[in-house]
């Protein structure tokens, strides 16, 4: 297993949120991570990359515990975007460049240029190389965030609500960016995301949180109406539309 | 949508050469504010009471020139030009650092009370320990007997201000906005203690102690301008090597610990070796404002924010600023001397609020 997590449980001081997580993903693998407001998202994203400390269980990458990892070792096995960014006055080459801040010594290296250079290459950036990140689109800068989560070079790319501020064409590009990367480079995707649509759309595999612990895990088949009835507490029916899985709030 | 890597990979693409070409603008830029400093410098020694041409001074720099011009040059000129380029740049770069480090374009040198807690120590060497009167280097001085005890004074106080604040910052893992909170709370109480001291005092001492604040860069002999050059020197180093680390500072403390950043250490150290800068420049100096502001966002502003460019070459603003400022305060209305801290921000602050309206970033 490339990413394997165990009985993962994490608290604020006087706050439980995430209780005994447990899941587990191959390379090439897209995760979506479902849930409300507030179900702990953003927190179990935080514990795999060791921003947040959890008080228990274990997280795994190629079968190390991340535990074991220097904060700059595990820079070059997980890479993470998170869900609030801030965009500052540096250009879309040295917001990709700083990805490569792991292998960094003193300075760049002639190879760390050319893995940005074949990064905005592949995202079709190059209009915007010298161009400050704070002016580009939502989603010319969420592709930036990925494009520097891409220069990292790691084993799995997490990504916290990169859509949520998407029109629906950016939204798209965007998921289908992240699972042909994902394919491409073998590497295991974990994406949260409040659209079910769009995840069905992309995700191989699905984790529904509810209140800190796993209500539903696993393939197509866990997006029910039941589920989504007990996660989100909204009526819906899953139809097939096209042969494709689509939820219609009643 | 995704474009597969081409099979054999090319290096040198269009984007690497542009960016690289925008790097080189950067480094231009270092030089011609390097030219800019000597010229300034030699200018700077030409000018004052005593008239010396260049000649003199070359010749008195390669000791054949006269006694009368060497002492000029020795003691005098050389010494505040020094403590104008290693003031202007420590300042500049401890403001470029804090302003990272808090992610804050308001932070500077005395953000962290540091200034304050320095006057405020000067005062009690001044007024309540009789250290007397500072040396102005203006027509009538005001005599300073002690003048080691004011500046030990202030350099105690302050690290005390900054000890407080980052012990503080350390145990209750305080957020930017907290320790710059902290900050205009010590900095606020340091200045209620320098006015109640003032309050009792005789207006001679008040005279020589608001005199101290006002910075003066005559105060700095060969002895204070090794050290300053030492600690400042010693500091960009540090910062140099942890250039990246404010360039992945600015992206946010999420995305730097996602890039291997120790977050926390590296706002604790630097802030730790930013406030030594300017615990050192003002107990020696007397408080130089504006600088440690203005330099690094005029150069933010000219180059973006790369900590690769922006140390360099803020501390380069920052020595030119000072410089010029104080060449302009010792000569336009000799032999009277202007307080520097004023003509800086005369000079700095229209320059600023033009480089501001002008809204420009990149060259
Ligand atoms: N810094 C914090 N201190 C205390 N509680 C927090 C903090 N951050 C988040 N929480 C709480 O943890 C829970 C999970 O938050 P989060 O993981 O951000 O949820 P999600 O990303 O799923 O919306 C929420 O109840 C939130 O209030
Ligand atoms: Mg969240």
């Amino acid at each position: 297993m490339n990413l394997q997590v165990d009985g993962l449980s994490f608290n604020y001081p006087c706050h439980e949120v995430l209780k005994g997580i447990s899941f587990s993903m191959k390379r090439g693998e897209c995760l979506a991570i479902l849930g409300t407001n507030g179900a702990g998202k953003s927190t179990l994203l935080k514990c795999i990359n060791k921003i947040l400390r959890p008080q228990g269980g274990s997280v795994l990458i190629e079968q190390e515990n991340i535990k074991d990892f220097r904060q700059v070792e595990l820079a070059k096995k997980v890479a993470y975007v998170s869900q609030s960014n801030h965009s500052t006055a540096t250009t879309v080459f040295d917001s990709i460049l700083i990805g490569r801040k792991p292998y960094i010594k003193w300075d760049v290296s002639k190879n760390d240029l050319n893995i940005v250079n074949e990064t905005i290459k592949m995202l079709s950036l190059e209009k915007f190389v010298l161009k400050n990140v704070d002016e580009l689109s939502g989603g010319e800068y969420q592709k930036v965030l990925i494009g520097r989560a891409l220069a990292q070079e790691t084993d799995v790319l997490m990504l916290d609500e990169p859509t949520s501020s998407l029109d629906l064409k950016n939204q798209l590009e965007v998921l289908q960016l992240i699972k042909e990367i994902a394919s491409l480079k073998n590497i295991t995707a974990v994406v949260t995301i409040h659209d079910l649509n769009l995840a069905l759309r992309f995700a191989d595999k699905y984790i529904l949180l509810k209140n800190g612990v796993i209500h539903a895990a696993g393939g197509k088949e866990v997006i029910t109406e039941t589920n989504i009835k007990q996660v989100y507490g909204v009526d819906v029916t899953v139809e097939q539309v096209n042969d494709r899985s689509v939820v219609v709030p009643v | 949508m995704l474009k597969k890597p081409n099979a054999v990979i090319e290096v040198d693409g269009d984007s690497l050469e542009l960016y690289q070409k925008f790097n080189s603008k950067k480094t231009g830029l270092i030089i011609i504010l390097c030219m800019l400093l000597l010229i300034v410098s030699i200018l700077a020694m030409n000018s004052g009471a005593m008239e010396l041409d260049p000649t003199d001074i070359i010749k008195t720099l390669m000791s054949i020139g006269s006694e009368i011009s060497s002492v000029v040059v020795w003691r005098i000129r050389l010494p505040r030009i020094l403590a104008a380029v290693i003031a202007g740049a420590g300042l500049a770069v401890a403001g470029c650092v804090m302003q990272n480090n808090l992610r804050n374009p308001l932070a500077s040198p005395s953000t962290l009370g540091i200034s304050s807690a320095a006057a405020f120590g000067a005062n009690i060497a001044i007024i309540v320990l009789g250290a007397g009167t500072v040396q102005s280097s203006a027509v009538q001085p005001i005599i300073v007997n002690n003048p080691y005890l004011v500046t030990i004074f202030a350099f105690v106080f302050s690290m005390g201000a900054t000890m407080v604040i980052l012990m503080l910052a350390r145990m209750r893992n305080f957020s930017p906005e907290a320790i710059i909170l902290a900050g205009v709370a010590l900095s606020s109480l340091f200045g209620a203690g320098t006015t109640l001291i003032q309050y009792f005092a005789e207006s001679v001492q008040i005279a020589a102690a608001v005199f101290w604040t006002f910075g003066d860069l005559g105060r700095a002999a060969w002895t204070e301008v090794s050290i300053m050059a030492i600690v400042v020197g010693l500091s960009m180093i540090y910062f140099m090597m942890k250039r990246w680390d404010y360039n992945a500072l600015d992206n946010g403390p999420d995305a730097a610990k996602s890039l291997g950043v120790n977050v926390e250490r590296t706002r604790f150290f630097g802030l730790l070796v930013s406030s030594m800068i300017t615990a050192v420049t003002v107990s020696f100096l007397g408080v130089i404002g504006f600088v440690g502001l203005v330099a690094p966002q005029m150069v933010r502003r000219l180059i973006g924010g790369d900590h690769r460019f922006l140390i360099p070459i803020s501390a380069l603003m920052g020595s030119l600023l000072l410089l010029v400022s104080d060449t302009f305060a010792r000569t336009i209305i000799s032999p009277i001397v202007l307080p520097v801290g004023a003509v800086t921000s005369f000079l700095g602050a229209p320059l600023f609020l033009y480089l501001l309206i002008k809204g420009g970033k990149r060259s």
